[in-house]
């Protein structure tokens, strides 16, 4: 330990809010220790686009004054958390990760953002992603990459790569992510955090900068599973601002995370969703921890969905056909950057000189493939029949949901791969998220949650478990009765076995 | 399967409002090809009689009470404009020389 500082930035969001709630530490002393982690480690991890340090402190004042006039505190209260760049808020800037909106400060709060204002969570700063969430490595970002914590030569996942690895380089306890393909889940098994996308309609897109709308899920990222659940109980919840957002009760999770019985649940493992393609040590972690199941009581089986080996066909189709209409509005005309505007081009001109020079090289072939699967003549092979495949998806869910509790499989093929190693090639990119896609296109939440370390090169593995909609409070329920056992196997939470980060052990 | 050609690749530039130079052209010509070849497999799975699923939840329009909210400042909104003149968004001109 190099002293109190250090210390507060290694605890739970559960106890950071408690020693808050307690008086024991002032929330500007806590949010002031992760300011420091920031400084101390970031230049190496690069997980923030932007620190907003007098913002941090000031919301945390605040928190202190509420708590010292004996104002009721929220569950999360005091307690630091990371935003990812695609969520915006008020005055502090949002790029998505991309050149077309630096030095856009939007002039409203997303829902999710106000909802962590009023609950007097700490917001840090914006984390750095893929640009417009496109990419499963953060290289993708126009301001240069996110380096995983467990060797910063390799990638943090993506997009929601900064949010993952500001979690686990102990900058922050908890972060916001959103998830279209698994832009939560596969960042959190290569960096060995919890991350959940939640049902879809869960959580509210107001405010959230749209890439495919019909996919599009924010979530909580942490370092355990109740501190996940806290979260997500923070977030979740009817939006008449979303017309999406499902007006029903949020499932209680946090009770759920509570819960470390799962005698006698009946948990599915996806047969399309192992073996071949799958990393030796991927695999290996993932039937030790499907036998912990069965330790724990759990029944077992195994399980087909036919249809999932065609889920990533189907979502390469219908992501970039939304992605090319929703990214229409960057045109240089209303915010962000604009190009060539010298009085003799017109607005076309205009346009399409600020999308090109904007834009990145992943950006420009999802919009242009989503152009061509939109157009005349390919729109029934293509976007048509990719939707008639998403019901078949969704079908298989279903049939499986119908003889099944929750569902597992890896969370990703493989561990961490190095910087560069599969940035030219976009189909071996897009492989990242073969097991994680089926839940974005049947609009059912899932979790990931650290089994182990694998074998062959020490990095951490990813389950994924998988729930039937608005039966979240499942995946938590799961995830902790098997966070508690691996807990108990290892002796030690899996991070802790992580490289020091910047010079200064903690 | 159909084969992507460097003028369909240029006309999907134009439709998408994107300038792209020659090498870009070709660049994404070849990547694109490869990218269609693949997601073509979703021809493979017999769906016939499938209906089609655009939405994970039911799409309904949402009304609120007529009532007035708050709403963006003339300020608000223009704050983060490229160019504004006379409290409006300046654009380029909208209409070709002829």
């Amino acid at each position: 330990m190099t002293g109190h500082s250090a210390d507060l930035t290694r605890r739970s969001a559960a106890e950071l809010a408690a020693l808050v709630a307690s008086g024991d530490v002032s929330a500007v002393e806590i949010v002031g220790a992760h300011l420091d982690r920031i400084t101390e480690v970031d230049g190496d991890v690069h997980a923030f686009l932007h620190v907003d340090t007098d913002g941090a402190l000031a919301s945390a004042r605040a928190v202190d004054v509420a708590r010292a006039s004996g104002q009721d505190l929220g569950v999360l209260a005091g307690v630091p958390l990371a935003l990812k760049d695609v969520m915006t808020m008020a005055g502090v800037p949002t790029t998505c990760g991309s050149r077309i909106l630096e030095g856009w400060r939007p002039a409203y709060d997303s829902t999710v953002t106000r909802r962590l204002k009023d609950a007097g969570v700490v917001v840090l700063g914006k984390t750095n992603m893929d640009e417009f969430a496109m990419g499963s490595s953060t290289e993708h970002s126009a301001y240069g990459p996110t380096h995983n914590p467990w060797d910063l030569e390799r990638i943090p996942g993506g997009s929601g790569g900064g949010s993952a690895a500001a979690v686990a380089a102990h900058e922050a306890p908890m972060a916001i992510g959103t998830d279209t393909g698994g832009s939560i889940r596969q960042p959190a098994a290569v960096t060995g955090t919890v991350g959940v996308k939640p049902t879809y309609g869960g959580v509210s897109r107001y405010g959230l900068v749209a890439l495919a709308s019909s996919l599009d899920q924010a979530g909580p990222c942490a370092r355990s599973v109740l501190d996940a659940a806290l979260l997500h109980s923070v977030i979740a919840g009817h939006d008449p601002l979303d017309s999406t957002s499902i007006d029903a009760p949020v499932p209680d999770v946090v009770a759920a995370a509570g819960r470390q019985d799962i005698s006698g649940m009946r948990i599915g493992v996806v047969r399309e969703l192992t073996g071949e393609g799958y990393q030796a040590g991927v695999q290996q972690r993932f039937d030790e921890a499907v036998t912990t199941l069965v330790g724990l009581g759990a029944d077992v089986v195994d399980v087909s969905c036919p249809h999932f080996p065609y889920a990533l066909a189907a979502y390469y189709l219908i992501l970039p056909s939304e992605a090319s209409s929703n990214l229409a509005k960057f045109d240089g005309m209303r915010f962000g950057l604009r190009v060539g505007d010298d009085g003799n081009a017109s607005v076309e001109q205009v346009m399409s000189m600020t999308r090109a020079t904007g834009f990145g090289d992943e950006v420009v072939r999802r919009i242009m493939l989503g152009t061509y699967a939109l157009s005349a003549g390919y729109y029934d092979a293509f976007y048509g029949q990719a939707q008639k495949v998403r019901t078949l998806i969704a079908r298989d869910f279903e049939a499986a949901f119908g003889v099944c509790d929750v569902l597992v499989s890896p969370t990703a093929p493989t561990t961490a791969f190095r910087l560069g190693e599969k940035l030219d090639d976009p189909l071996a990119m897009y492989l990242n998220d073969i097991a994680t896609i089926p839940a974005n296109l049947a609009g059912t939440p899932a979790m990931s949650i650290p089994i182990g370390l694998a074998p062959e090169d020490g990095l951490p593995v990813g389950l994924q478990i998988m729930a039937p909609a608005m039966a979240d409070d499942r995946l938590y329920n799961v995830g902790a009765a098997l966070e508690a056992a691996l807990l108990a196997q290892w002796g030690a939470p899996l991070l802790d076995g992580a490289p020091a980060l910047g010079g200064a052990a903690a | 399967m159909p084969s992507i050609t460097r003028d369909e690749v240029a006309h999907l530039a134009q439709l998408a409002r994107l300038d792209l130079a020659d090498d870009a052209l070709d660049h994404h010509a070849a990547q694109l090809q490869v990218i269609v070849n693949s997601v073509a497999t979703v021809a493979e799975v017999a769906a016939e009689d499938v209906p089609p699923m655009n939405h994970p939840v039911p799409l309904v329009n949402v009304f609120r009470d007529d009532v007035v909210g708050p709403s963006l400042s003339v300020a608000a909104s223009l704050g983060s404009a490229p160019a504004v003149e006379d409290e409006r968004f300046r654009v380029p001109r909208i209409l070709d020389e002829e």
